[in-house]
């Protein structure tokens, strides 16, 4: 039966091979990816459809045959047959016979699923409110992948979006070719579900849960999924973007990860006058708070509070610190994403913008500081 | 005045007549699917077009709660409530429901649960924004102030749900006519006899986990929080528990339904009426062992994972058996398609098309790609709207004369139908294609890839809104300046509640049928 849907596969494959980046406006079926996992289960998906399709053949079809012999006004008389223990028996066994020669192929690609087994690199995928975190176990890599700026700037603007828009973030999760490499998921507020359609992964991103998942990519390319699971306000707007690269390339991206955080640890160490603070702050806040505190810091009445008179933002500084590094009242923390010249210049920002005028500096040496003495 | 309804507006405050309460049941629901159908409108201009043009995703992910909270709540389950009120104790030859002054209680309180709802959409912070599944942390420790209120409003439509269910069971054991035995009862009674089991069983553990919720947000539990211990997951697994029931008990009337009008309009016995009871059975059932099919992509362990598979598809075996006997019905009838008959037919195939997702989304390893995605939004959008409202819809055409006294105007019904039909298959077809062309569901904004499916969907959506408002017009129509119904109304109908006169007397079956 494999074969069978194997080969309607290959047949499909060669009707329609659409680019991995290229849109298709009219797209109106399942892909069928780029891994063993991603075929099968595309092919399953197709098998069942075309069975799906001769039971509706058969049944819709003795509808409208029936709709037009067996009407009133053609003159006939209605039978009063109304019993059949034969023709209940067939269709109740018949359609049991169908589904048990569905589930196993299903049984077969689910188990392939679960194998996670053998991994050769372990990423850890941390959902947030609302971006994704990878961190690639053992190699000291760990960074944030947020929607990015082009497409922010789209969403309220009339011109017409690109391509890639709402697909495209400021860092992609890379993973090399030809590797067994294992996500696992979880999430550091709320449920989110990590999907990429190409690669056929998608798994839920639970607080207090580690859930495993696995793929394998023979060929590089570029893949593109969304947060499949409602996670509050923004929710549509936290893409995933993969790029699968040799392991060559790979090995080399690596290094460049850990030169920047070499450097953003250096910088830390740095000591900032107010104005560079305030406009590297505003560059922050704008990215990562304005979305719910607003870009005027008035903040949503009810939903989230303003920053402009927040006694937070004009109280002291230590809780100001602990309420951005750590979060709190449904606040996401920050701590993690932000550098800690980041964390130093949007606090400074908030203290000292929208009429806060606390004239108060906070150095990213405040931030390590307070961050070690957790 | 000892036989006749009081005057006025104290009639409907103070009725314990399973008519009058059948009637404010209906158009309650009425108004209820205009204010959900409102919401869905928002929700389809919003998404005429890639990016945010009306709302704000804040009012969006409102606008998506609220809708399903209002169409599943406020639409679908009172309407069949007001359906069984009507004609339950007709169909049974009983003089009225069992426990009239709960039935009044029971009603009454719907309107008071909805206005709390709706008015969180004017508080601060907004309207429930987490989903109709409401799936904590998300409606808990994140979420707007008003969350406390949706729980109340919650734990009074399931009040509200408990008596109405316990009225009916009591009704249908107690007080059928001499003769009726179980096995003689109309199909519909059946149907709604098993959603009544349902109801109790499945309305209590939804009471449960909104007091769970309840006690997260204000008295410090941590039942579904993870840092205190708590388990996410298990909301799941307790709202799906309700949840899974929850969907047959919007499905299983509307088989009773289709199987009254179906035989009426091809002048011909249902098919195979004990196997449909016995299938009936066997969905209800199942409907209780297949919940975590829902949540295939939480981590189950893989044997759950096969088992709640299996069992899931097993549900297409009974529900196979009942499209096959009401195609059997129909073949070598003598057909003619009234309104009714048309909605009947049209949910019968859409329903089986929406079986067929159905089926595709049991198959766990391709729910994974299918799971919240807009597939998912077709699939029970397919079973709910062509399955529960057009056998509401249906089945208002066939016993409004009976109602009301008065017939309905047949081309403007015909109109309506055709108008209803094009609208939800332009609006709900395509998004099974966004859906596969992997567009996630409940987002307010999406990629330009999306962009010509959700504006088919957004212009049926509308063709559908109008479609209803031409409903109403019609069934005001009809009560105003319809024709004189005859008390048969229809040539093939068989079934007590045609043996009283149109419109059925405020008090009928003072003296019991003797039913053969």
């Amino acid at each position: 039966m494999l074969s069978i849907f194997k080969r309607s596969l290959a047949l499909l494959l060669a009707a329609s091979l659409p680019v991995a980046a290229e849109i298709d406006p009219w797209q109106y079926n399942l892909t069928e990816g780029v891994t063993s996992v991603s075929q099968n289960v595309y092919g399953l998906h197709m098998f069942i459809f075309y069975i799906c399709c001769i039971i509706g053949v058969i049944v819709f079809g003795a509808m409208f045959v029936s709709m037009y012999l067996h009407r009133k006004s053609r003159g006939v008389e209605a039978s009063q047959f109304h019993e059949s223990v034969k023709l209940e028996l067939v269709w109740t066994i018949v359609p049991a016979l169908i589904l048990i020669g569905m589930a196993f192929p299903a049984t077969k690609s689910l188990m392939e699923i679960y194998d996670t087994d053998n991994a050769e690199l372990d990423i850890i995928v941390t959902g947030h409110q609302w971006k994704w975190q990878y961190e690639y176990r053992g190699e000291g890599v760990s960074f944030f992948s947020n929607l990015s700026q082009k497409s922010k700037d789209q969403i309220y603007s009339a011109d017409a979006k690109s391509d890639d828009y709402l697909l495209d973030v400021d860092n992609p999760l890379v993973i090399p070719t030809g590797t067994k490499v294992r996500f696992l998921v979880t999430a550091a507020d709320v449920i989110h579900s990590w999907w990429v359609p190409e690669l056929a992964v998608k798994r839920d991103a639970i607080p207090g849960y580690i859930n495993e998942a696995w793929t394998k990519v023979d060929e590089p390319g570029h893949f593109v999924g969304q947060c499949a699971e409602l996670c509050g306000k923004d929710h549509g707007f936290m893409p995933i973007e993969v790029k699968v690269v040799s392991p060559e390339e790979f090995e080399s991206w690596l290094g460049e990860k850990r030169a920047e955080a070499a450097a953003i640890a250096e910088a830390a160490k740095q000591t900032f006058t107010i104005d560079q603070l305030l406009e590297e702050g505003k560059v922050v806040y704008d990215t990562y708070c304005a979305a719910c505190h607003q870009a005027n810091g008035q903040g949503v009445p009810g939903a989230f509070p303003a920053i402009a008179g927040s006694p937070i933002a004009m109280g002291d500084v230590g809780l100001h610190m602990d309420r951005v590094l750590n979060g709190g009242v449904g606040m996401p923390p920050f701590g993690e994403q932000l550098t800690p010249v980041q964390s130093a210049a949007v606090i400074t920002y908030q203290r000292n913008a929208f009429g806060n005028n606390m004239g108060d500096i906070v150095q990213p040496v405040d931030v390590v500081q307070y961050q070690q003495g957790q | 005045m000892a036989h006749g309804p009081a005057k006025g507006f104290s009639r409907w405050l103070y009725t314990t007549n399973h008519k009058d309460i059948g009637s404010m049941y209906l158009w309650f629901s009425f108004a209820m699917f205009f204010l959900g159908g409102i919401f869905a409108l928002v929700i389809r201009a919003e998404l005429f077009q890639p990016g945010m043009q009306i709302v704000d995703p804040n009012f969006f992910n409102q606008m998506t709660t609220m809708h399903g909270l209002v169409m599943v709540f406020g639409a679908v389950m009172p309407a069949f409530v007001g359906l069984a009120n009507w004609m339950v104790p007709m169909m049974i030859g009983a003089p009225d429901m069992a426990l009239p002054r709960m039935n009044n209680w029971s009603f009454w309180i719907l309107p008071f649960a909805f206005a709390m709802l709706a008015s969180t959409l004017f508080m601060e912070g907004g309207a429930p924004n987490f989903g109709w599944t409401f799936y904590a942390p998300l409606s808990t420790t994140y979420a707007p102030a008003s969350v406390t209120f949706f729980i109340f409003a919650v734990h009074i439509m399931g009040a509200s749900s408990i008596m109405g269910s316990i009225n009916i069971i009591a009704t249908i054991l107690n007080m059928r006519a001499p003769g009726m035995t179980l096995m003689k009862m109309p199909l519909f009674v059946w149907t709604w006899l098993i959603t009544a089991y349902l109801l109790i069983a499945v309305m209590p553990v939804l009471a449960g986990v909104v007091t769970m919720m309840l006690m997260d947000i204000h008295f410090g539990t941590s039942f579904f929080d993870a840092a205190g211990g708590g388990d996410p997951v298990l909301f799941q697994h307790v709202f799906w528990f309700f949840g899974h029931p929850e969907v047959y008990i919007m499905i299983l009337p509307a088989f009773g339904v289709v199987s009254a009008i179906i035989p009426t309009f091809a002048r011909k016995p249902l098919f195979g009426y004990s196997s449909m009871v016995y299938a009936t059975a066997s969905i209800a059932f199942l409907s209780f062992i297949v919940w975590a099919h829902h949540m295939f992509t939480v981590g189950i362990p893989l044997l759950g994972e096969l088992f709640f598979m299996y069992a899931t598809m097993l549900i297409a075996v009974p529900t196979g058996v009942k499209v096959f006997n009401w195609v059997t019905t129909m073949w070598k009838g003598a057909m003619t398609f009234e309104t009714p008959m048309l909605f009947s037919i049209a949910f019968v195939i859409l329903f089986t098309i929406g079986g067929f997702s159905g089926l595709m989304l049991a198959i766990a390893p391709v729910d994974f790609q299918y799971h919240d995605t807009y597939f998912v939004v077709a699939h029970f959008h397919y079973v709910l709207v062509p399955g529960a409202i057009f056998s509401i819809t249906a089945a208002v055409y066939y016993w409004l004369p009976k109602w009301c006294g008065k017939m309905y105007d047949e081309t403007l019904g015909k109109t309506h139908f055709w108008l209803a039909f094009a609208g939800l298959n332009i609006t709900f077809f395509p998004m099974h294609f966004s859906g596969l062309a992997y567009m996630p569901r409940r987002i307010p904004d999406y990629n330009v890839a999306f962009a010509n499916w959700n504006m088919i969907s957004s212009v049926g959506a509308f063709l559908f809104g109008a479609a209803q408002v031409l409903f109403l017009y019609i069934i005001i129509r009809t009560i105003v300046s319809g024709k004189k119904a005859t008390d048969q109304v229809w040539e093939g109908a068989t079934g007590l509640e045609w043996s009283v006169p149109s419109p059925a007397p405020y008090h009928t079956f003072s003296t019991p049928p003797e039913v053969k």
